[in-house]
């Protein structure tokens, strides 16, 4: 952004017209919707989180109590928890992942580098309900999943991925994993295919390996796309509604209930409306947080 | 570079390998949706049963499914691409004041959860009587799309030509004039990305229409497909035939634009 009124200022020929009220009307349908249905209920949302309301009756004024219960209550806190988790499976795995194959793929000219980008993209465009759907089949306790297991004798591994205390969070996450690396790596990619071959080249006549070449010279120069992927994922992990609504609901008991599955539980399921929209402040509170460390770190050279 | 024929043997391996992770879980959907629905049609015998799909259009009620999804999709792809156009055309291209605030303005949209606003968007519209309306559920999403839109456009027409602007301004086109017949057709590539990527975006949601139509009027098809899978417990044929069916739209178009999609959520995600 802060290129932005300098390139254009740069020569007195090139600037556009000072044009106040057309800008404005250009302007109005865009700001009219957008302010109506996303910036006003995000204020209503501050607002009614100072509020005790069930949806239908009266609304008392409580203050900041419901910000309180966030902190006290454990099923919450728990969620907050969770959500931390899938920012692992989300984000860090992805990243670690998309790393080293986006490092392969950009040292060797592998032929049908164009198909593979698109096949690992897939993911990301196919519907999360039917991505839900898929993986709930592919973990049954008779899916495929344990199916595989049993065939290669590993029979002791099968359980049912989504009825299990312990391993359906990480179940859940794992399918954020498949969603997510083909994201990061085609972003790393396109990063890593900007440094000169010659960089390579150079090291390789310095006697630098391929791992010291990594960290030398691939890894400095896609900082910045590891601070968008790392951005996109982490708040994607945040977010994680459909996936949780349709696989396991928050289950079993509440082991892998997020965020955004108890404001909705909350809200349209409990007629607690202050605590969900309490909740939904402080997740974006979280969000934009996130992107302003991220990008910091990103920044600093 | 040059690299040994080991290496790149390893190399092979590594993607073939994480091709088959990638289209395992999809091939597995495809079979089922294909496979026998129970096992009296398995003892039927065949392998491959395709009538499971006009089945399940059929029980899941994805006709009507669809045919919402449909009528949702173009409502907010056309009105949130024509108010980007117009939006990230100001911004683009003129100078006056507020210009940066409105524009950090619609940035702070792109990265603002639904989960946010949904919430006392849902009683608001509920007392204007907009819930369980076709309008109740694009309007949301046509504010989203705006922002996102908005940002996309202003980027376009920052770097198209401002010569060619001003070249047409000196012959007397008016700003209306220059924007349809100088710059919207020469952008027809940065706006089919955003037509797509909105496109995509709407018929994949799932936690507005979700919430925005709780008596189900308004059900969309990634709505039809949980339901479904919540009501329709025998077998999983029909079931994984409705899921192929929901995702079908975006990854056929997919299939033949990727290059639109991928550049579009990369330069998108990356923001300047």
């Amino acid at each position: 952004m802060s290129d932005g009124t300098t390139t254009v200022g740069r020569s007195a020929t090139r600037r556009p017209a000072r044009s106040g009220w057309v800008a404005w009307a250009y302007l109005a349908p865009a700001l009219l919707i957008y302010g109506a249905f996303l910036l006003f209920p995000l204020g209503r949302a501050a607002q009614y989180s100072l509020f005790e309301w069930d949806g239908l009756g009266e609304s008392t004024f409580v203050g900041l109590d419901n910000y309180v219960e966030i902190l006290y209550d454990e099923r919450l806190r728990e969620a907050f928890w969770h959500a931390l988790v899938l920012v692992f499976f989300y984000a860090v795995l992805p990243l670690a992942i998309g790393l080293v194959l986006a490092a392969l793929l950009t040292r060797s000219q592998v032929r049908g580098l164009g198909f593979f980008r698109s096949v690992i993209f897939l993911p990301q465009v196919i519907a999360m309900v039917v991505v839900a759907v898929t993986w709930r089949q592919i973990y049954a306790p008779d899916g495929p999943l344990n199916g595989f297991l049993r065939l290669i004798g590993l029979d002791s591994l099968t359980r049912p991925w989504l009825g299990d205390y312990t391993f359906t969070l990480p179940a859940v996450g794992l399918i954020g994993t498949w969603v997510c690396t083909g994201l990061v790596t085609v972003l790393l990619m396109a990063g890593m295919s900007r440094v000169p071959r010659e960089l390579y080249e150079a090291a390789r006549l310095d006697g630098s390996g391929p791992v010291r070449e990594f960290f030398a010279i691939t890894l400095p120069t896609v900082r910045g796309e590891i601070t968008v992927a790392l951005t996109l994922t982490i708040v994607a992990a945040l977010k994680t509604f459909d996936l949780v609504y349709v696989t396991t609901s928050g289950g079993p008991g509440t082991s892998t209930t997020v965020p955004s599955y108890e404001i909705y539980r909350r809200a349209f399921q409990l007629g607690d409306v202050g605590v969900a929209t309490a909740v939904g402040i402080v997740l974006t509170i979280i969000v934009f947080a996130i992107n302003g460390v991220v990008n910091m770190i990103g920044d600093r050279k | 570079m040059k690299v040994s024929p080991i290496e790149r043997g390893a190399n092979y391996l590594v993607l073939i390998g994480f091709a088959l992770v990638v289209l395992g879980p999809i091939g597995v959907i495809v079979t089922m949706a294909f496979g026998p629905k129970d096992a009296s049609a398995a003892r039927e015998g065949g392998a491959f049963h395709p009538e499971n799909f006009p089945e399940a259009w059929e029980i899941g009620r994805f006709g009507q499914y669809m045919l919402t999804s449909v009528v949702v999709a173009t409502i907010v792809v056309v009105v949130s691409v024509l108010a980007s156009i117009l939006a990230g055309y100001a911004l683009g291209t003129m100078r006056f004041r507020g210009a940066t605030l409105v524009f950090y303005v619609f940035l702070l949209g792109i990265m603002v959860p639904t989960e946010a606003f949904i919430v006392p968007l849902y009683f608001d519209l509920r007392v204007l009587g907009l819930t369980n309306t076709v309008w109740g559920v694009a309007l949301p999403q046509i504010a989203m799309s705006i922002a996102f839109g908005t940002y996309w456009m202003r980027t376009y027409f920052r770097t198209s030509s401002l010569a060619l602007i001003e070249a047409a301004r000196l012959d007397g086109a008016s700003s209306m004039r220059i924007l349809w017949q100088v710059l919207v057709p020469i952008g027809r590539p940065a706006i089919l990305t955003l037509v797509l990527l909105v496109f995509m975006w709407t018929w994949n949601e799932f936690l507005i229409p979700l919430v925005m139509s709780p008596n189900g009027a308004v059900r969309t098809a990634p709505l039809g497909l949980a339901f479904f899978q919540g009501q329709y417990t025998q077998g999983t044929a029909l079931l994984a035939a409705g899921a192929v069916m929901v995702a079908l739209p975006v990854v056929l178009l997919y299939v033949f634009l990727q290059r639109h999609f991928i550049k579009g959520m990369i330069e998108g995600a990356v923001r300047e």
